[in-house]
């Protein structure tokens, strides 16, 4: 269906070649890393060309790919190490030195010991720098994808210009995380244009489940190497057993030395894999660690490259809605599923790999960090960063996010699963929707999407209808067509013995409206900010702009947790609404109001309806804190209770979203109150205390009964 | 191992003899007269003799022997001969009247200058473009009933209304002058320095302490600000060893003595300080104490706070100077450390008390060459960790071992290229070196012969551990001598569209490497950002070595062809260096001083507290800003 995107493969490589050429010249005169968030969205990227790196892999042979030359020019700063020197210079810092006292002193056991382990878990870190395993995974990767992927396209510009960065600084590699699959494929592009590959810096934690453990991201490995891979999972568990906290800080300060001048470090700024397939708030610490030493001087500058890789199906996607619903799953998990013959057999589409233009961590952090406050204090021990510190991290790591975002590619399935969810989700799965109708709507949106500035993921020169149908073709496990409409699949598995329970029903039907949820999440971030406003002027009568925006400050305040806004940014979000309202002819602004144009009716109507089952889940979960739970609870106690709550709703036909039943949500409620100080954790057991009013009075302000200002600051002062 | 270890003794004495010439060289017949009349002047103050000859290096009117615009001697200057090739003229350094081959390359292809584009001076100090100077008559009145000399001549003001920063210079060389002192005053002694304080502070006048004129921190230049009459007090005249006291090894000298006297005078006694600043030719003992100065051998003899033992300094309290000469007090915070510093804003110090040595026996150069700077900077800082630093230790990168190069004069009459010359060096000593990586360092060994070759061991021993090969005497030595006719080259640079300066600072020293490379990168980067069409000159080297930490220089230098405010440039690309400098833990000044170039730094470099107490003391010694230069706060 991307057809047009592809050219001919020889065709590229005379053209990379060229360009490498060309930005090899460049070098002298360098192209400047960009700075400003302006810039980051990407003029100049937009109509750059993306090329398909399966096609070649379909023409000649994998077993050339793997044994062609290899050679990555690492940083030029650095002299040529081998990876022993490297892992030997890493032991020696005095870092480590005093990681190992400290742990040994702690543990009781023989430093000696304690130095053994940490080599051990070095080795395996570094094992992906070695060449011969890195021939072997080209190999077997490129068999794998060519089987599950029809066509992977990267933006050549964006490699050009990763390719530029690793020679004057360190690089870090910065994807966001949707998939298993994501830093396999990030190391197999690399691969393929000798960029260094990456040190994949998998943040370990001992709690959460399975699958959250970085290194689990990396046991994909395990399914091809199974021995390599026990024994990694053995090393990292011996450290976890040593110190857990400590662990993650140990084995991210080697791979910070490592990657000063040799590899580029990878590693995901949103911690986990989102399950919702939307941005998940990033976490702090591993980027913490990634810019430490460039705030302390040891590095003159580190280039943060975003990639978003946008995949047209997830791979996990049967997965997803289970999990998020909480549904015991079988027991062997995310590999059980990979090796099922049936994942290896499917199609998952295309996706794109979209490498963002390097940013300087120099330039965005000028002004930002004091970088002298590391002057007294040895470098190398461990410190806890400073309120400033902390600030300039957590708004860098947004900052990577929403670049993330601005440069993933919107399929039309997103579009599509966008709409579907706007209508009632038993009508879809009975009655269905007529397809003319929704092709319709979508090429509406497909408009609206582009006046907001999104990217789409829309092949050009191919009949709309042909696109339309492929892609209910490529999702047929979630959509069915049939005689002129298209029907919502409840379960995946098409014939069920007996009917089951309603609740059991509610679950089904979820399943299938959350994993729709999650396409439509891939597409959030282009009508967020525009969504909030429109739901703000559902909220309130009031046209004001400063009325509106203190609305819409609430609002981002309580949907914080949800979706990524760069802190202190409220009102030039709030700015950017009203201009992308106004620049699709929805809205008229004056200096002081904003009047809805006739057109605007169905623009808002439709980013009003996109956020309702935020709004609503967040409502009901808000109704029962004040008005049913107790005051004092569990996440464990909280969570079940809101999941037959919600059930009961839907099925007495109140409540209209499933979203409600996602504990994802759920957890995001939490989090939204405990951050707004609506609820309290209890230091003793993992207990919150709520207090009643002042979530009634959110829900009331979310509900549209009560104006916000009682609750914010003065606009003006925000403004 | 050292190239010739047993022709060391011949070459000691050659060395010796060498210094001796090059120290006579410097010397020169002042304008007569005015010794004998200044001796005469103030007879009355010493109760001893005067035990040094009549000679000395600094006239009252410097412009009789000095450049106005420039660097140094009048008649030492850099430049292309009618052949287009390099030579240094005059007479007066070992360098003078030869021919320089390498320089013309290395300046073409490390600047893209060219001999053709050229950027003169204007040749003539124009006195219509100064302004006539505003006189307090009756100090004027008062002062002249003392005796004491002064002068409100045009050239006399301008030569002390700067240091050598290169905005300075740069203006001069324009033509263009701007706030000058209204008048120059020459004390001979500090009774004569106690009345002209004692009737500046009568008349409300702004006095400005000069010395030697050396400085590079804009600390000579009249805040342009001052409404009142400014009086540069020029303390070159009071330039004798008083005593001599050979039982404690003391000498008591007054401050305006110039560092060449000083040592010439010792060493005819069979003494020395051992205090060598690069600039030592020109700057003064009382400039040294007022800026924390230090020596190029600060490990053997200490920097200049070391080396004090008394200081008299006249300020408009009184004057202030301790009762004993204790090597060591338990007396409250050291009184010695409000003057030490002070850089000309509290009094004038007058007379100075300081350790000498007997002159050493032994003097060995040598020089290592490492693979690369980091295994440089590994070996300086084993060296540290075994106090086992030579009296001077100076590390330079590639760029300057390069530059080094450039400046080894003809020997032959076989004319080689600077690359040429660097490609035979490096191919027949150091195989397997890259010649873009490789840097070297300069040792100086003083003392008793036996310990010196001793020492000398221990030293290029511990190179070798870092991969460092000796490079022999002769290179050693070479970087040593350059580091008097150096400061010239800035000039020759300033006629070809070149403008540059060093700056330092100090550093611990697991942040040596770091400060390098980043500050280093931060001049290239600013000189992009700002338009600079060539890649500058970005350099630096590894000066002195302490317990925990270093002296770092850089060096930065560019050709400013096609930019309209080059020193605004040059000043932009210095302050941005300054920033990550002090952000990767370097101090403001290792031994230039705050002055009023650096002085926006102060108060997050000691805190405002440390701000507030300097301030008091200030306002305590000087409440009416009688020494009103307006450095440091
Ligand atoms: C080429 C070159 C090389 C240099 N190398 C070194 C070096 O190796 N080490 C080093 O430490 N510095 C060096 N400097 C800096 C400079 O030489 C020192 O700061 C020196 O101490 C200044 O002495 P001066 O006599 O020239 O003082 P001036 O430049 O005349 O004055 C400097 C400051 O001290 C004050 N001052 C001068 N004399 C007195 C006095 N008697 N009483 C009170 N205040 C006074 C002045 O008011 C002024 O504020 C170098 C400078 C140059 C240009």
């Amino acid at each position: 269906m991307s057809a047009t995107h592809s050219r001919s493969r020889t065709c590229f490589f005379m053209k990379n070649d060229e360009r490498v050429r060309r930005g090899s010249a460049r070098l002298g005169s360098s192209k400047r890393l960009t700075t400003s968030y302006k810039d980051l969205g990407g003029a100049g990227l937009e109509d750059e060309e993306f090329l398909d790196i399966l096609e070649e892999r379909r023409q000649s042979s994998d077993l050339g790919f793997a044994f062609r030359t290899f050679n990555p020019s690492p940083y030029n700063a650095a002299p040529p190490s081998s990876t022993a020197e490297l892992n030997r210079a890493v032991l020696e810092s005095q870092y480590l030195r005093y990681m190992v006292k400290e742990i040994a002193t702690e543990t009781g056991s023989p430093v000696e010991q304690v130095r053994e382990e940490a080599c051990g878990i070095l080795n395996e870190m570094s094992q992906n720098l070695q060449l011969g395993f890195i021939r072997l995974m080209s190999y077997t990767l490129s068999k794998v994808f060519k089987r599950l992927f029809s066509s992977i396209f990267v933006n050549m510009e964006g490699l050009n210009m990763l390719q530029q960065a690793a020679q004057e600084c360190p690089v870090i590699l910065m994807p966001n995380h949707r998939s298993y699959v994501d830093f396999l494929v990030i190391s197999y592009i690399l691969y393929s244009y000798d960029i260094p590959i990456p040190v994949i810096a998998a943040g370990i934690r001992n709690s959460g489940r399975d699958e959250d453990r970085g290194g689990d991201s990396a046991s994909l490995w395990g399914l091809f190497y199974p021995t390599r891979h026990r024994l990694r999972q053995t090393l990292l568990g011996r450290a976890v057993g040593i110190r857990p906290n400590d662990c993650q800080k140990w084995q991210s300060n080697s791979l910070c030395l490592m990657q000063r001048g040799f590899a580029p470090l990878e590693f995901y700024v949103e911690g986990f894999r989102s399950r919702t397939l939307k941005s998940l708030i990033p976490k702090f610490g591993m980027m913490h660690m990634v810019l430490e030493p460039f705030f302390k001087g040891e590095v003159y500058d580190i280039a943060l490259v975003p990639i978003s890789i946008s995949y047209e199906r997830v791979l996990e996607e049967s997965l997803l809605a289970h999990e998020l619903l909480g549904v015991p799953k079988p027991r062997e998990s995310t590999m059980g599923l990979l090796k099922a013959s049936r994942v290896l057999k499917d199609n998952y589409g295309c996706m794109h790999v979209n490498f963002g233009r390097p940013l300087s961590v120099r330039q965005l952090c000028e002004g930002k960090i004091n970088r002298s406050q590391y002057n007294l204090i040895p470098r190398d021990l461990p410190q806890k960063p400073t309120a400033e510190a902390q600030a300039c991290v957590s708004w860098l790591a947004h900052l990577i996010v929403r670049v993330q975002e601005e440069g993933s590619l919107i399929s039309p399935w997103s579009l599509m699963a966008s709409l579907l969810l706007q209508v009632p989700a038993t009508v879809l799965a009975q009655e269905g929707l007529l397809w003319d109708q929704l092709t319709e709507r979508i090429l509406w949106l497909r408009k609206l999407v582009l006046d907001f500035g999104g990217r789409l993921n829309w092949p050009e020169g191919v009949p709309e209808s042909e696109v339309m149908s492929s892609t209910a073709a490529l999702h047929r496990s979630v959509v069915r067509r049939r005689a002129g409409r298209v029907h919502l699949v409840e379960d995946d598995q098409p014939e069920r013995k007996h009917p089951g329970s309603p609740e059991e029903a509610v679950m089904r039907t979820a399943s299938a409206a959350l994993m729709l949820a999650s396409y439509r999440n891939q597409a959030l971030h282009v009508f967020v900010r525009p969504a909030l406003l429109a739901t703000a002027m559902r909220l309130t009568k009031s046209r004001q702009k400063g009325e509106l925006l203190s609305l819409f400050c609430f609002l981002q305040d309580v949907f914080s947790n949800e979706f990524i806004f760069i802190p202190d940014r409220s009102s030039q979000d709030f700015e950017e609404a009203c201009c992308l309202l106004k620049k699709c002819g929805a809205v008229c602004i004056s200096e002081e109001e904003l009047t809805v144009s006739d057109t605007g009716v169905e623009v808002l109507s439709f980013l009003q309806e996109l956020m309702k089952p935020f709004i609503d889940s967040y409502q009901l979960m808000l109704r029962y804190l004040c008005e049913e739970g107790d005051p004092v609870f569990s996440e464990k106690e909280f969570l079940p209770a809101v999941r037959n709550l919600a059930t009961k709703l839907i099925l007495s036909g109140e409540l209209h979203t499933y979203e409600a039943l996602s504990s994802d949500t759920q957890k995001n409620v939490l989090a939204a109150l405990r951050r707004m100080e609506a609820l309290t954790k209890l230091s003793s057991d993992s207990k919150y205390r709520v207090n009643k009013a002042s979530v009634r009075r959110s829900e009331e302000i979310l509900s549209g009964k009560i104006p916000p200002q009682n609750l914010q600051a003065t606009p003006d002062a925000r403004l | 191992m050292a190239s010739d270890s047993n022709g060391g003794s011949s070459d000691s004495q050659r060395i010796a003899q060498h210094r001796l010439s090059v120290i006579a060289g410097h010397l020169q017949r002042p304008a007569e007269g005015y010794t004998a009349l200044l001796a005469a002047e103030c007879k009355a103050q010493g109760s001893k003799p005067d035990v040094s000859s009549d000679e000395r290096t600094v006239p009252r009117r410097r412009q009789e022997i000095m450049k106005w615009n420039g660097w140094g001697y009048s008649d030492s200057r850099f430049l292309f001969n009618k052949k287009g090739q390099a030579e240094f003229t005059g007479k007066r350094y070992r360098l003078s009247g030869m021919i320089i081959p390498g320089l013309r390359d290395w300046m073409e292809s490390t600047f893209g200058a060219n001999l053709q584009h050229k950027t003169p001076a204007v040749p003539v100090l124009n006195s219509s473009v100064v302004q006539p100077p505003t006189l307090n008559e009756a100090f004027v009145g008062e002062l002249k009933s003392t005796g004491i000399p002064f002068s409100h001549d045009v050239e006399d003001r301008v030569f002390r209304a700067h240091g050598h920063c290169l905005h300075e210079i740069f203006a001069l060389r324009e033509g263009k002058i701007g706030r000058i002192p209204d008048m120059v005053v020459w004390p001979n002694c500090h009774n004569d320095v106690v009345k002209i304080v004692e009737l500046a502070c009568k008349h409300n006048v702004c006095l400005i302490p000069y010395g030697g004129g050396t400085s590079v921190s804009s600390a000579l230049e009249c805040p342009p600000e001052e409404t009142r009459s400014i009086v540069s007090l020029d303390t070159s005249q009071m330039n004798r060893i008083l005593w001599i006291d050979e039982k404690n090894l003391t000498a008591h000298v007054e401050a305006g003595i110039v560092g060449q006297d000083l040592e010439r005078l010792l060493n005819e006694s069979g003494y020395c300080t051992g205090h060598e600043p690069d600039s030592m030719e020109f700057s003064s003992l009382g400039g040294w104490v007022a800026t924390r100065a230090s020596g190029m051998k600060k490990n053997i003899y200490g920097n200049i706070e070391d080396l004090v033992i008394h200081v008299k300094m006249v300020t408009p309290r009184g004057v202030i100077e301790k009762s004993c000469q204790g090597p060591r007090m338990s007396t409250g915070p050291d009184i010695h450390h409000f003057i030490l510093g002070s850089e000309g804003t509290l009094g004038v110090v007058t007379e100075v008390t300081m350790k000498i040595r007997p002159m050493p026996e032994y003097q060995k150069y040598g020089s290592v060459v490492f693979p690369s700077f980091e295994q440089g900077v590994a070996c300086l800082r084993e060296v540290a960790r075994q106090r086992c630093a030579p009296a001077s230790i100076r590390l330079m990168d590639n760029e300057q071992f390069k530059f080094g190069h450039a400046l080894k004069p003809q020997v032959s009459s076989i004319f080689t290229s600077f690359l040429d010359g660097l490609k035979k060096f490096y191919i027949t000593k150091f195989k397997g070196f890259d010649q873009d990586r490789l840097c070297v360092a300069t040792l100086l060994f003083e003392g008793n012969r036996e310990r010196v070759l001793q020492h000398e061991k221990q030293v290029y021993d511990i190179a070798a551990k870092f991969g460092g090969l000796a490079a022999g005497e002769d290179n050693g030595q070479r970087g040593y001598m350059l580091t008097f006719v150096i400061a010239y080259l800035r000039d020759l640079g300033m006629d070809y569209y070149v403008i540059g300066e060093s700056f330092e600072t100090s550093v611990p020293w697991d942040r040596v490497l770091d400060i390098c490379r980043n500050v280093k990168a931060r001049i290239v980067r600013e000189c992009k950002d700002k338009g600079v069409q060539f890649p500058p000159l970005s350099t630096c080297r590894v000066t002195q070595t302490y317990d925990a930490g270093a002296c770092v220089y850089f060096y930065f230098a560019f050709n400013y062809r096609g930019l309209a405010d080059p020193v605004h440039v040059y000043e932009q690309v210095e302050h941005a260096a300054r920033e990550e400098i002090l952000a990767n833990g370097g101090s403001l000044s290792h031994h230039h001083g705050v002055g009023k170039l650096r002085k926006e730094w102060m108060r997050e470099t000691v805190s405002n507290v440390g701000v507030g107490m300097l301030k008091s003391v200030k306002d305590y010694v000087d409440p009416d800003n009688i020494f009103g230069n307006r450095n440091l706060l």
